[in-house]
């Protein structure tokens, strides 16, 4: 069941196959952020596209949790180097129109 | 249709044990996991190489069928018969990486194997499209609607004003369709903004340079120019210089998803000096130059 932008941990888990608890030590760790409404632990939608990552980056590759922290920092850095190279790509390709 | 050689794939030996293969296949897709190599189109293909390499040597039945079939790929039907006539017809369930599905097996694979040959009944969700969309700079002035197709589907997108070069979206569910019942994946369009000729962008400012004559620019007068968005009539001061750069406030690019926030336009003053003067303008230069 979804509530608004929200999925509750068990569907997620029901969906994947996987037990509840990687979820919870994925939330301890930091990895993902859960919430509690009427008693309902929710993962916000936006963070299904990365929760699903780390969901076959573990069962598929069996990448431990500090694996799992490392990779998850290091593709937020690439992704923020990627938008960088763009940027100055843009600004570089202004210059030269000159 | 080409033989694909599934031990070199894996990088094994054709007596490798299963635990070899396995062990192989593992270190192959820590390196080459499309999660770990986002919008890499070589490494996804590859992937796909050592997970059907793995389908087939990870499974005792299929290996032993490539082995004997394998280059003589065009047998497999007789085989196949031979086979259901002895009663026999599931092949084992092999692990598969969630990035798979059917159509992501070579030809040479469903020759031999057939299709549908995966037996998995978890729900997978569908794989992520990415698409190139092209605009001109003055496409990105206001927001837009565009009709595309992606694998056949129509899809009607908004283009918020000022999207840059090389930024992407991403379309909740427009990517393939999910394995058993699995969610879609998503599309991911980039933007490609081309230069404008007149114009360069940085950021939400435009500059452009303008042409003024000797005399507007000597002593003062009207000018009209083009913008992205249309003409635009300035005030030249009198005694204005050579490069000479004004901002005109408002009229450059929309900021992106910021309504009524907008860059500015610079304008560098490019003053243009007489030729081919005649006499008489040559007289009065040279009156006007013992003035000084």
């Amino acid at each position: 069941m979804q509530t608004g932008e929200m999925i509750t941990v068990d569907e997620f888990c029901i969906h994947h196959n996987i037990e509840s608890s990687f979820i919870y030590s994925l939330k301890e760790s930091g990895l993902i952020e859960i919430e509690i409404i009427e008693e309902k632990i929710m993962i916000p939608y936006e963070q299904l596209s990365s929760l699903e990552r780390i969901v076959r980056l573990y069962y598929e590759l069996g990448i431990n949790l500090e694996g799992l922290e490392t990779i998850s920092y290091l593709l937020q850095r690439m992704n923020e180097m990627q938008q960088e190279i763009v940027r100055l790509n843009n600004r570089l390709r202004a210059y030269e129109t000159i | 249709m080409e033989f694909i050689d599934y031990y070199k794939v894996l990088g094994v030996d054709k007596s490798a044990s299963l635990d070899d293969i396995k062990k192989a296949y593992r270190k192959l897709a820590r390196k080459l996991h499309p999660d770990l190599n986002p919008n890499d189109k070589t490494a996804h293909l590859k992937f796909q190489q050592i997970n059907e390499a793995n389908e087939v040597l990870s499974d005792p039945e299929k290996r032993k069928k490539y082995d004997q079939y394998g280059k003589d790929w065009k047998q497999a039907d007789q085989f196949e018969q031979h086979r259901q006539s002895q009663g026999r017809s599931q092949y084992g369930d092999g692990k598969e990486f969630s990035y798979g599905s059917d159509s992501d097996f070579s030809d040479f694979f469903e020759s031999l194997f057939g299709r549908g040959q995966r037996s998995s009944q978890t729900k997978f969700r569908g794989q992520d499209y990415n698409a190139e969309l092209k605009l001109a700079l003055n496409d990105v002035m206001a927001t837009k609607q565009e009709t595309f197709t992606v694998n056949g589907k129509n899809i009607r997108i908004t283009i918020p004003a000022g999207v840059e070069n090389g930024q992407v979206i991403k379309l909740k569910g427009y990517g393939s369709p999910g394995v058993n019942g699995g969610p879609a994946g998503d599309l991911f369009i980039s933007f490609s903004v081309a230069d404008d000729p007149r114009f360069k962008r940085s950021g939400n400012d435009l500059y452009t340079n303008v042409d003024v004559e000797l005399y507007t620019a000597l002593l003062g007068g009207d000018i009209t120019i083009e913008t992205l968005t249309g003409k635009l009539k300035l005030k030249v001061n009198p005694e204005t210089q050579n490069g000479t750069k004004i901002r005109v406030k408002g009229k450059g690019v929309p900021v992106y998803k910021k309504e009524g926030e907008v860059g500015d336009l610079y304008i560098t003053y490019n003053i243009k000096l007489p030729t081919n003067l005649s006499e008489e303008q040559k007289r009065l230069f040279t009156e006007l130059s013992k003035l000084n």
